[in-house]
């Protein structure tokens, strides 16, 4: 008890001091913060995020409209069938019926079944990124009767996928599109397999947000402009690779005619490139164009940007082709991520929306501030009175506990909401309850007629055990919260599961460390509660 | 100095043989929450019946409520339910699902918006589409159970089974009359709820594994008294720490209803409700079970120190 290494001291001390250093900037005026960090941007600063329900803004949950997603999966399958039948000349007989996930024709005789099955299995998708190494399933599923009925079903595996992908590209999209509106810090993440989710800091007006979420990208191939070439035809855009270009005003295809763009290797090279498919409409005016123009550089558009503009190496005949560009596998993905942005245009519906005025976000903060000062002032008052000169440590840990949930946050770069308040008021009940348990029962041993030193000793002894037990069990609460709550849940398990942390060192090691300092410095003859 | 003493220096309270009137009456409010519950119902937020929630603060300061009411039928929003609080110049407007699938109820918000235009400024919006909030409930369920399973098996691995499931059945006590005062109250429950919900649990646990760890270590030490005697005993001893603790808790808990605005009222009034509960059931409900469930047979403890400590005995934990 008595015996507390200088370092143990020094550390915790040391560790406190840099904890309220890291809280320090969250409690600036914003004017006074932004002062000092012009005067001094060396320093490494950084405040508290704060929730959306306390800082005001706008939050909106996407879900892609998987039925939507299948249907022109379906269609562009019909179609692939289709290109490939009119290939190898077979006949068929009635038409290619189309079902609900998936196509069906009839092939009656048996050598021409045998010509199309091996073409037919090959337009069969394998899911996963071939980029990350992942090898998946097959996204078609083949049946083939006696009778010459050819049924190709779309599989759960190749669904998911491409509905996965849909998500992707449309976080893409959106990304670019609510960063045009000039907000701060927008966050835009998935959500399980088929949502997005939304954040907007600071946005009030929902209706602009939502004109933007729910248009569809718009994807063009056309000329780079050729020197002489006449201003009325040509227009000036934006160039993502840095400044601007000059192209055609004329489209050559449109982005709704890409069925599919996939980051891969070449097989030559082995360089990191992108492969892209036309439909029969596309893949016919592609396959012209790039004929008649071979050796110029071609733009392609996305959302009034110019993504990528590459030359064409040969004419590109049969619906698909290969962008090559000395691409990082980053840079592969990205670019076959924003074609498919503007090719599959998947429809989104708002399943979730909430709103929170700045008005209501600022009362919430006062009120947050207002209730956390009458607690803390009766909490501080109360282990007073009861305790006198260990209630006074009490406090001090209760302090230092504070600031140690506050810096691990902002650290943590966790973000503060109005659960996550109530969560940090909570732990301070816990921390009360931890230094309660002790000082009980010192008090106990301490009646039992033990010395002042013997009683400390036993009844921080004793009500550990207590403590790291009632403290488990919490924590078990806490982490299921975690795990399995969303949003507003979570911001209280965190805040809890922090707090139950921080106790253990600030209620137990630090109180005992501070008794131990009063012992033997202050000498005292009897026990003071 | 002198020094605050709620709790008088040394009890000897006969707890036990309260438990012929603590477990009638505990089961009568049991019976009484799930009526409650099955007939009344509990009055759930847009969180978990899906709709829409709207906040506003009128700007003449007066808030027009009839005009709010006549909106939602002209509007054929349906039935719509408007609550003033705090002041007469806030209010909320709450409706349900609009039929027509996810679009619908953004739609349906948008033409609120409108109306309201001018003479109330909107401060928050919630609008919750019929599929998040089946999955909130589901989520919600599951978090429950899970916690509880999880803890039984802590308990379990931590004191003997007759002590997890005399934790388990004051627990799932608190939770039930917890659920019947969200019924009889008709507080919006909503995931925050939830949240209360877990750290009733979760305080409910404290406070009972706190009663539990004492009555183990007296177990230990009085070999010889009967099981009866030896929870009045640990009871009596925690006694100081548990009025300490629910006082100090209640203060806090205070501060947030009377100071903390209208987000988080349900949240904290239902806390307080669920400490007074837990304290209560870790005393009356948990401790009198381990008389019930007979756990002086369930194997010797012999690690314990002997006879009662008369003084320099040794500071073992």
């Amino acid at each position: 008890m008595l015996r507390f290494a200088t370092w143990k001291v020094v550390s915790i001390v040391l560790v406190s001091v840099l904890a309220l250093l890291v809280i320090v900037p969250s409690a600036l005026s914003p004017s006074t913060y932004k002062a000092i960090q012009t005067a001094a941007p060396w320093l490494p600063m950084r405040q508290i995020v704060l929730g959306l329900d306390l800082q005001g803004g706008a939050h909106v949950v996407l879900e892609v409209d998987t039925p939507s997603v299948i249907k022109t999966m379906v269609e562009n399958l019909r179609d692939d069938v289709r290109r490939v039948l009119r290939e190898e000349k077979v006949a068929i007989s009635g038409g290619i019926g189309m079902q609900a996930r998936g196509v069906q024709v009839r092939v009656p005789e048996a050598s021409d079944r045998a010509k199309v099955m091996p073409k037919l299995r090959r337009l069969s998708p394998t899911t996963g990124n071939a980029l990350l190494g992942q090898t998946g399933g097959q996204g078609l599923e083949f049946n083939e009767t006696s009778d010459g009925l050819i049924q190709l079903t779309l599989t759960e595996a190749g669904i998911n996928d491409k509905v996965r992908r849909a998500v992707d590209q449309s976080i893409e999209v959106l990304r670019r599109r609510v960063d045009a509106l000039g907000t701060t810090e927008p966050n835009i993440q998935r959500q399980g397999v088929d949502r997005v989710l939304v954040q907007v800091p600071g946005l009030q007006d929902t209706a602009k947000l939502k004109e933007i979420l729910g248009t569809t990208a718009k994807l063009e191939f056309r000329f780079v402009a050729e020197t002489g070439a006449s201003p009325t035809e040509v227009e000036t855009l934006p160039n993502k690779e840095g400044g601007n270009i000059t192209i055609e005003k004329r489209v050559m295809v449109q982005g709704e005619d890409l069925t599919d763009a996939q980051p891969g290797f070449d097989q030559r090279t082995s360089e990191p490139v992108v492969n892209f498919r036309f439909n029969i409409r596309g893949g016919q005016r592609f396959g012209e164009a790039t004929a008649q123009n071979v050796g110029r550089l071609f733009a392609i558009v996305l959302d009034k940007e110019v993504i990528s503009a590459p030359r064409i190496l040969s004419p590109i005949t049969g619906g698909s082709g290969q962008i090559s560009g000395r691409f990082t596998v980053e840079q592969a993905n990205n670019l076959a991520i924003l074609l498919r942005a503007g090719a599959l245009p998947a429809k989104m519906t708002i399943i979730e929306e909430r709103t929170v005025g700045p008005g209501l976000g600022q009362d919430s903060i006062d009120a947050g501030k207002r209730a956390a000062y009458v607690g803390a002032f009766l909490v501080v008052s109360y282990m007073l009175v009861t305790y006198g000169v260990f209630g006074i440590f009490a406090n001090i840990a209760l302090a230092i506990h504070i600031a140690f949930i506050f810096a691990a946050l902002i650290l943590m770069g966790a973000t503060l909401t109005l659960p996550g308040i109530a969560g940090i008021v909570l732990t301070l009940g816990l921390a009360v309850d931890a230094n309660v348990l002790i000082y009980e029962r010192i008090r106990e041993e301490s009646h039992l007629g033990r010395s002042i030193i013997s009683s400390l000793d036993a009844g921080f002894n004793r009500a550990f055990a207590t403590i790291v037990d009632a403290q488990v069990t919490m924590f078990v609460a806490a982490a299921i919260l975690y795990f399995l709550g969303s949003g507003p849940v979570r911001g209280f398990a965190v805040s809890l599961g922090l707090g139950i942390l921080t106790t253990i060192v600030t209620a137990v090691t630090m109180t005992r460390m501070m008794i131990s300092l009063w012992y033997r410095y202050g000498r005292p003859t009897k026990m003071p509660i | 100095m002198k020094l605050l003493r709620l709790a008088p220096e040394k009890t000897n309270f006969p707890f036990m043989r309260f438990r012929r009137v603590s477990y009638p009456f505990s089961a009568f409010m049991s019976i009484v929450s799930v009526l409650l519950f099955i007939f009344i119902g509990m009055n759930f937020g847009i969180d978990f019946a899906g709709g829409t929630l709207i906040e506003l603060r009128s700007n003449s300061g007066q808030a027009d409520v009839k005009m709010l009411r006549d909106m939602g039928e002209h509007l054929g929003l349906g039935e719509i339910e408007v609550q003033s609080f705090g002041n007469s110049s806030d209010v909320t407007v709450r409706f349900g699902l609009q039929p027509g699938g996810d679009a619908a109820q953004s739609a349906a918000a948008e033409k609120v918006k409108s109306v309201v235009a001018g003479q109330f400024e909107v401060r928050r919006i919630e609008v919750v589409g019929p599929r998040v909030s089946g999955e909130l409930v589901q989520s919600g369920t599951l978090g429950v159970v899970l916690a509880i399973i999880a803890v039984l098996a802590y308990l379990w691995f931590r004191f003997e089974w007759q002590f997890a499931v005399a934790a388990v059945t004051a627990t799932m006590h608190d939770l039930l009359l917890t659920v019947g005062f969200f019924s009889a109250t008709q507080l919006e429950f909503n995931t925050t709820s939830i949240a209360a919900i877990l750290t009733i649990v979760g305080v409910s646990l404290n406070e009972t594994v706190v009663v539990l760890d004492r009555i183990r270590e007296v177990m230990r030490k009085y070999k010889k008294s009967s099981i009866a005697e030896i929870i009045d005993m640990s009871i009596n001893a925690v006694l100081p720490r548990t009025i300490m603790t629910s006082t100090t808790t209640m203060l806090a808990l205070l501060a947030l209803v009377l100071f903390g605005g209208s987000v988080i009222r349900s949240f904290s009034l239902s806390m307080m409700f669920g400490i007074m509960v837990a304290t209560y059931s870790s005393i009356f409900i948990c401790s009198p079970l381990l008389i019930y469930l007979g756990v002086r047979d369930a194997g010797p403890d012999v690690d314990g120190e002997a006879a009662p400590t008369t003084g320099k005995s040794s500071a073992k934990a």
